[in-house]
C-alpha cells in the first residue's frame, strides 16, 4: 500500500469504452478483404500484384505528401490510405498500365478524402473517386479485360503494365469482355459456378463472388458494417432484376447472376459500407442501399456501361446528407408513438 | 438458456451492454464499517437547495441527531451519522474536484454509539402531507445515485394519483453490487418499505424491477413475497441503462414518459430499493438516513467489499479499511463507471447518493486517443432516447450550441452509453455535457 495520495484524474465518465477501435475496424476490413485479394493474385498472377501496389502506392504516397510533419504518423497509421488504395486496386483490370493504377490511388486520396479535410469529412468513397476518375480520363485501359490466367501463369506480366505515362499503349494477347459484357452485349450468359469461384475476366478483386461473401460475413460478425446497407442493395438488386428477368427471360439476367457478376458484391459489402459516406440513420441506411440496387439494375439494363456499381454509389453518396436530414430518429418520448 | 430467457424477458430499445465486473463483490456480505474519527456532512449533498446547520461550532451531537433541517421544499434534513462534536461549519472537499460548505463532526472516542432512542411513527395513520413531512425529516433521498429527495416525489398535485410503485433494483452500472446485497440480505425490509409506500399513496400495486444478473436478489424476494400483497418481481434484461427512470418504466410497463413529463404524470412513483428500505428504517426502528451501503472495488483496490459506511466518512478511511489502494491508481469515482463523479481527494467524505466508490489504474481506456468521427453510428444504435449522438458532438466541438437544440440535446440523460460505444474513442457525452450547461446559462453575450 503507497503512503502518499496517489496523483488523480478527473476524467468524466464513463470510464469503460467497447473494445472495437476505429484502427481496429479498418484492420477488419483489410482481414476481410484478404481471401479476395488472394484469389485475385492467384487469377492475375503478378500484373494483379503491380497494379495492387501501385494504386496502394499512390494513396499512400499522397497521404504522406498532403498530411502535416506532426500528424503524419498517425494518418499513414489508421490504416484508411491503405485501405483506400487496396479497395481502388482491386477495382482495376490487371492489364492496366501501373502508372494510371498510381494516379488513380493518388487522386482518390487528394480529392476523395484529403481535400474535404481528411477522415472522416468525405462525401464520396475515395477509392471510387479515384476509379471514377480514371474511368473517364482512361476509358479504353479501364474497360480492357484479360481472362483469368491459369496459376501456372504467375509470372506472365501484360506488356500495358509497363506503358509510360501519357504513351501509346499496346495491349498483348487476348482481351476477352467481362460477364456483364457478354450479357449485356451479346445477350451470354455465364455459369454461376465460375461466378462465385472467379476464374472469368473482370477487375483484380471483383471476380471471386464466394471469397468477396466470405469477407463481408467476417465484416458482419465483426460488426464493423452495417448490415442493412449489403441487405438492402442484394435485396433490392434481387428484387428488381427478378421483376425485369419474369418480363423478358430472353433479355434481362435473372437475379443471381445479377447478384454475382461484375462489382456488386464488393460494391455492397466494402464500398457502399463505408461509413463515411453512407446514410448514420438506420432508417436511412435502408433508403441508401434501396437506392443503389435500383440504380445498379438501371444503369446495367438501360445505360451505356454494362457496370453501374460506382456511379449507383457515388450518387448515392451524393444524396446522403439529405437522406441523413430527413430520417432523424424520433426521439424517445416524442412524436406520435408516445403511448 | 439464460440467453434465451434474457431475450423473453423485458427491456427498452437501444442500450449497451458493459462487461459487469460484479463477480468482484456480488458475493461479499455487507459488513459494517467501524467508526473513525472525523465525519463531514456537505450541506448539498442531496439535489435541490443545500440544507441549514442547525448545530454551532463546539456543540455535542448524538448519533441521529437533527443536524441541518432542509433550506427549501426540494432539500432535506441531515442527521449526525456519529455522536461527537461539531468541529467546524467550512467548505471542505466535494467530488468533482470542488469545495462544498459542510459540518465537521470529530467522534467522541469515548460514546457508544447507541441510536438516540425515538418513537416509531405509525405510517398507517398518516396524512398525505404528514407522510411527506416524514420523509423530508429522515432526510431520505434517492439512494441510485442522483440523491433527489424523495419526499418530492411523494407530494402529489390535486387531481393527479399515484396507481404504481415501481421498485427499481435494476442495478446496470458494472461495478456496483450494493442494491444487489440490499435485495439479497434484507428482502423483508423492502417488502415493508414498499407495503408503506403502497399504503401512503394510495397505490394499487408494486412492481419490482431487477435485472437477470441477479438471480439471488430474484430468488430472495420470491420467496419473501406473501401472496396477499399486490407486489411483484419483474426480471429485465441485463443492459445499460436499464436503471434509468424511464427506461425502467418503457421495461416494466412498456410505456414510454413523453419528454418534459414525469413518471407520475402517467401515475408512476419510481424509487431506488435503497430508498425504499431507508423508508421502512425510519418508520419501524426510527433511524434516519445516517449510513448507506457502498460498494468499495475496481482494479485498484485491495479487497474489494461490500460496507455499511456511516455517512460523512472520508474516502481515505474507507479504502484503508479495503486494505489501502494498490500502486498505479490513476482515477477514483464515486458511483458507478457509467454516471459516476470523479473525485480529486481521498478527503472527500462518503454521500447520500454514493453507491459506489470505485478505483482504476491505468488502462487504454481512462485518456484514449481520440479518432475522427467515422460517422459508424454505433452511438444512434446505443442511445436510449433515438438522439443523434455523433451530430450533437460535431455541434459541440463548433459550439453550435443552439443549433443543437433542434436535435433534442436537452432530452439527453448523461447516460454515456454514446462514449462507451464510439471506436473513435470521442468523448460524446462530456461534449453534449458541455453544451447543455451552455444552453442552461442565460448568455452574457453571443458565443
Amino acid at each position: 500500500m503507497s503512503t502518499r495520495d496517489p496523483r488523480l484524474l478527473l476524467q468524466a465518465a464513463p470510464l469503460l469504452k467497447q473494445q472495437l477501435t476505429t484502427r481496429r475496424a479498418m484492420l477488419d476490413v483489410l482481414i476481410a478483404l484478404l481471401p479476395a485479394t488472394l484469389a485475385g493474385l492467384w487469377f492475375f498472377g503478378l500484373s494483379g500484384l503491380l497494379v495492387l501496389s501501385a494504386s496502394i502506392l499512390g494513396s499512400v504516397v499522397t497521404e504522406w505528401l498532403f498530411t502535416p510533419a506532426e500528424t503524419r504518423r498517425e494518418h499513414l497509421l489508421d490504416g484508411s490510405g491503405f485501405l483506400t488504395g487496396l479497395l481502388l486496386g482491386l477495382t482495376l483490370p490487371s492489364s492496366l498500365p501501373l502508372w494510371m493504377a498510381f494516379v488513380g490511388g493518388a487522386v482518390g486520396i487528394g480529392l476523395g478524402k484529403l481535400i474535404w479535410g481528411g477522415l472522416g469529412q468525405n462525401l464520396f468513397n475515395p477509392s471510387l473517386v479515384g476509379r471514377a476518375f480514371l474511368q473517364a480520363t482512361f476509358p479504353n485501359a479501364m474497360t480492357t479485360w484479360t481472362p483469368a490466367g491459369s496459376p501456372g501463369d504467375f509470372f506472365h506480366l501484360h506488356a500495358s503494365n509497363l506503358a509510360m505515362p501519357f504513351m501509346h499503349v499496346e495491349y498483348d494477347g487476348v482481351s476477352s469482355a467481362t460477364p456483364l459484357g457478354l450479357m449485356k452485349f451479346e445477350y451470354q450468359d455465364t455459369s454461376l459456378s465460375n461466378l462465385l469461384i472467379g476464374n472469368i475476366s473482370g477487375c483484380i478483386g471483383e471476380t471471386s463472388g464466394l471469397l468477396l461473401l466470405l469477407g463481408g460475413i467476417y465484416m458482419l460478425w465483426r460488426r464493423v458494417i452495417d448490415w442493412r446497407i449489403p441487405a438492402s442493395i442484394l435485396l433490392s438488386v434481387a428484387v428488381f432484376s427478378s421483376i425485369l428477368y419474369l418480363v423478358g427471360p430472353d433479355r434481362y439476367p435473372g437475379p443471381l447472376f445479377s447478384i454475382f457478376a461484375g462489382s456488386l458484391l464488393i460494391g455492397a459489402f466494402y464500398m457502399a459500407t463505408d461509413p463515411v459516406s453512407s446514410p448514420i440513420t438506420p432508417r436511412g441506411a435502408w433508403i441508401f442501399g434501396i437506392g443503389i440496387g435500383v440504380l445498379v439494375v438501371l444503369i446495367r439494363i438501360f445505360g451505356g456501361f454494362p457496370e453501374g456499381v460506382m456511379y449507383a454509389i457515388l450518387l448515392m453518396n451524393a444524396a446522403t446528407p439529405l437522406i441523413d436530414r430527413y430520417t432523424q430518429p424520433r426521439v424517445f418520448g416524442r412524436g406520435s408513438v408516445g403511448r | 438458456m439464460s440467453a434465451l430467457k434474457d431475450f423473453f424477458s423485458r427491456g427498452f430499445a437501444h442500450g449497451v451492454h458493459p462487461q459487469g465486473f460484479k463477480e468482484h463483490t456480488a458475493d461479499l456480505p455487507t459488513q459494517r464499517m467501524p467508526f473513525v474519527g472525523r465525519y463531514v456532512m456537505p450541506l448539498n449533498q442531496h439535489l435541490g437547495a443545500p440544507a441549514v446547520p442547525l448545530v454551532a461550532v463546539g456543540d455535542r451531537v448524538r448519533r441521529g441527531q437533527l443536524i441541518a433541517e432542509p433550506g427549501a421544499f426540494v432539500s432535506t434534513s441531515l442527521h449526525s451519522p456519529v455522536t461527537g462534536r461539531v468541529r467546524a461549519i467550512a467548505n471542505r472537499r466535494f467530488p468533482g474536484g470542488v469545495f462544498a460548505r459542510s459540518i465537521e463532526i470529530e467522534t467522541d472516542p469515548y460514546a457508544t454509539q447507541r441510536l438516540e432512542q425515538r418513537p416509531a411513527v405509525d405510517w398507517r395513520d398518516l396524512t398525505k402531507d404528514e407522510f411527506v413531512a416524514q420523509v423530508q425529516h429522515a432526510g431520505i433521498v434517492g439512494m441510485g445515485g442522483a440523491a433527489f429527495p424523495s419526499h418530492v416525489k411523494y407530494s402529489i398535485p390535486e387531481g393527479q394519483h399515484i396507481d404504481h410503485v415501481l421498485v427499481n433494483g435494476a442495478e446496470c452500472e458494472p461495478f456496483l453490487t450494493n442494491d444487489h446485497r440490499l435485495m439479497v440480505e434484507r428482502p423483508e425490509a423492502l417488502l415493508h418499505g414498499i407495503e408503506i409506500l403502497l399504503h401512503n399513496l394510495g397505490a394499487r400495486e408494486a412492481t419490482i424491477g431487477v435485472e437477470l444478473n441477479k438471480p439471488q436478489a430474484i430468488a430472495a424476494l420470491e420467496q419473501h413475497l406473501k401472496p396477499s400483497q399486490p407486489i411483484s418481481v419483474v426480471p429485465l434484461q441485463v443492459k445499460y441503462p436499464q436503471g434509468a427512470e424511464k427506461m425502467l418504466i418503457k421495461a416494466v410497463y412498456g410505456k414510454e414518459v413523453p419528454a418534459g413529463e414525469l413518471p407520475r404524470d402517467l401515475g408512476i412513483a419510481v424509487n431506488n430499493v435503497g430508498t425504499v428500505v431507508a423508508i421502512a428504517d425510519w418508520f419501524e426502528a426510527g433511524v434516519p438516513l445516517i449510513e448507506r451501503i457502498v460498494t468499495v472495488s475496481g482494479p485498484g483496490v485491495h479487497s474489494p467489499s461490500n460496507l455499511i459506511v456511516p455517512l460523512g466518512t472520508p474516502v481515505r478511511e474507507v479504502l484503508q479499511y479495503c486494505g489501502g489502494l494498490k500502486d498505479g491508481v490513476i482515477e477514483l469515482v464515486m458511483g458507478g463507471p457509467m454516471m459516476g463523479m470523479p473525485i480529486a481527494s481521498l478527503d472527500v467524505p462518503v454521500l447520500k447518493g454514493t453507491s459506489g466508490i470505485l478505483a482504476f489504474t491505468e488502462t487504454g481506456n481512462l485518456r484514449p486517443k481520440e479518432y475522427p468521427c467515422i460517422r459508424c453510428g454505433r452511438c444512434l444504435e446505443a442511445c436510449p432516447y433515438f438522439l443523434n449522438p455523433s451530430r450533437l458532438a460535431r455541434l459541440s466541438k463548433a459550439r453550435l450550441f443552439e443549433e443543437m437544440k433542434n436535435y433534442s440535446v436537452m432530452d439527453c440523460v448523461e447516460c454515456g452509453s454514446c462514449t462507451y460505444a464510439c471506436p473513435s474513442r470521442i468523448p460524446i457525452v462530456q461534449l453534449i455535457r458541455t453544451a447543455k450547461s451552455q444552453l442552461r446559462q442565460p448568455r452574457s453575450d453571443d458565443r
